[in-house]
């Protein structure tokens, strides 16, 4: 059974829809990753399965379970982890406390779960006392992934971890996201720097006006002339 | 040495003594702002509210103080937080909730909280008169006055003024432990940092919100009684002071506790320092320097007061508007 899926969902803001039927699947050791021009809905569809956006039509299932609509903090007990682009750190407290504020909802004892995000994400763990506001937006980047790993999810959702980021933090980024995959968690993530974001992806989704344009492997996606031309910049 | 006594008595011991109930205010304020991101004008009328509270357990069990040694109102006071911490979060759920609910502009919560404020003021008055009550009801009020070697008058300290200085003292320490230590605590500071990532990761934000009135109240509750022990108790007694409490809570950087905390001395002190008649100090120097000094030599007349947190507000926000310590985070 798919980790998650989308079934044709409708979403936006105001009574104005966004998404216009986005259908999507990703199984337990999948990296997913949604491209697209801007405005095609992209961040909208990862805010839609998060529950910070109202659902008009269509369903989410997590495991085959119906979530479509749930609120976040449910989502979280659930298995889910969400990174918002932005503001994705709380810049006035350490970077621990970060960590610390990801496993809220846990009530048994995380402690090995930080020294797990440490080892994930080395540069941490020197700066743990430090306020997070201090970093650089690339170890912002790792305390904000790090926060979302800290619930052990099945599911972590990205959306554009390297947006602003030098190539070199783009591609540490990445390595990141594989190894984290690799330790079996689920990646859906949204990406503007979409030929290396397709390199690591198990699935690509190209969305354009809040529709599936094309949905295969990312190795497929980069090699069809089409999507290249259209989507990739040549 | 009599002069330097007396400004040991009328500034040094009254500034400590406004300021801490400055700042004990002031916190509450900082933290509902700091979470729910509106001005909170109920606040001086929470703390009249759980002094009547106070007032009334010390009516129903009078003999409780003299029995431990302590002012019976004292010994009441911790149940009257509890009390008007519960209030507190009924008033949030019936006011203020459902207007959140609606994602309503801040303004309009402060409208809100006006409200809140005169229907206090109007159930206060209601039920307990206009009067003035004292909250020593079966014990009296112990004085300590310290006699230095060569001087006539005495520092005089009382006993409710030497309580609200260990209280203080108490819950500054413990509310600092509490947001630093505590998962609860932290949560807040993070709700507080950033309202939204608080949400995606999952902190209960209800509850935080809860602790946040619960903590307001119960320091509101705590201020109000020490205040009231102090001097008397009278309905408006601690919407008198709302003033230069918001003027405490945007001088140390709103939003932030310790500059509550700073900010209440700062008010307390300024307002003690301008008031008190510098002619008593410098009276030993005036056959020294030639000096002609009039008998009244203070930069505001007693009963001005109030001008002094306005102009302190005014000054702060012209030349470091964030604040003291910088503010919009606990």
């Amino acid at each position: 059974m798919a980790l998650l899926e989308t079934h044709d969902i409708y979403a936006g803001y105001g009574g104005m829809n966004i998404l216009n039927g986005v259908k999507m699947s990703i199984e337990q050791d999948e990296i997913g990753v949604i491209v697209g021009p801007n405005g095609a809905g992209k961040s909208t569809t990862l805010k839609a399965i998060f529950g910070l956006l109202n659902i008009s039509e269509g369903s989410i299932t997590l495991r085959g379970d119906d979530i479509t609509n749930n609120a976040p903090d449910a989502l979280v007990r659930k298995g889910m982890a969400f990174v918002p682009q932005e503001h994705n750190v709380f810049v006035s407290l350490s970077v621990e406390e970060n960590l610390e504020m990801g496993a809220f909802t846990r009530k048994d004892d995380y402690s090995y779960m930080l020294e797990r995000v440490y080892s994930f994400f080395p540069d941490l763990k020197d700066k743990r006392r430090q306020p997070a506001g201090e970093l650089s937006g690339g170890q912002r980047q790792m305390v904000a992934m790090g926060r979302a790993l800290m619930v052990e999810p099945s599911l972590l959702l990205l959306d554009e971890p390297t947006a602003g980021l030098s190539p070199l933090y783009m591609n540490e980024i990445f390595e990141r996201v594989i190894a984290v995959n690799e330790s079996g968690v689920g990646v859906l993530m949204v990406e503007q720097n979409a030929k290396q974001a397709l390199r690591i992806a198990h699935k690509g989704f190209v969305l354009a006006a809040g529709q599936n344009r094309y949905t295969d492997t990312g190795a497929n996606l980069l090699a069809d002339p089409e999507v290249a031309k259209s989507f990739l910049g040549g | 040495m009599n002069e330097l006594i007396f400004f040991i008595n009328f500034v040094l011991i009254s500034g400590a003594v406004i300021g801490s109930i400055y700042a004990i205010g002031a916190i509450g304020v900082t933290l509902i702002f700091g979470i729910l991101r509106f001005a909170h004008f109920a606040h001086a009328d929470m703390m009249t509210m759980g002094t009547f509270i106070v007032l009334i357990l010390t009516a129903l069990f009078p003999a409780v103080g003299p029995a431990i040694g302590l002012p019976t109102a004292f010994v009441m006071m911790p149940v009257a937080m509890a009390a008007t911490a519960v209030i507190a979060i009924g008033l949030d759920k019936a006011f203020y909730k459902p207007l959140r609910d609606n994602n309503v502009k801040p303004v309009v919560m402060v409208m809100a909280s006006v409200g809140v404020t005169l229907m206090l003021q109007g159930l206060i008055r209601f039920f307990a008169g206009t009067g003035t009550q004292s909250l020593y009801i079966d014990d009296r009020k112990s004085i300590f006055s310290f006699n230095l070697s060569d001087a006539s008058e005495s520092i005089v300290v009382t006993e409710p003024q030497i309580l609200l200085f260990l209280f203080t003292i108490f819950a500054v320490v413990a509310l600092h432990i509490f947001l630093n230590r505590t998962r609860l605590g932290k949560a807040m500071r993070a709700m507080s940092d950033n309202p939204d990532l608080a949400r995606v990761s999952g902190i209960n934000t209800n509850t935080v919100v809860g602790v946040t009135w619960v903590i307001a109240g119960a320091l509101a509750c705590a201020a109000g009684t020490l205040l009231s022990l102090d001097v008397t108790l009278k309905p408006d007694l601690s919407f008198m002071i709302l003033l230069p409490i918001f003027a405490a809570a945007i001088v140390g950087g709103v939003g932030h506790p310790y500059g509550a905390l700073v900010g209440g001395f700062v008010v307390g002190f300024a307002e003690t320092l301008a008031v008190f008649n510098w002619a008593i100090l410098l009276r030993p120097l005036e056959t020294a320097f030639g000096w002609d000094l009039p008998a009244d030599l203070s930069f505001v007349p007693t009963e001005y007061k109030i001008t002094i947190p306005f102009f302190i507000l005014v000054a702060i926000l012209v030349w470091r508007p964030t604040g003291i310590l910088k503010g919009k985070v606990l």
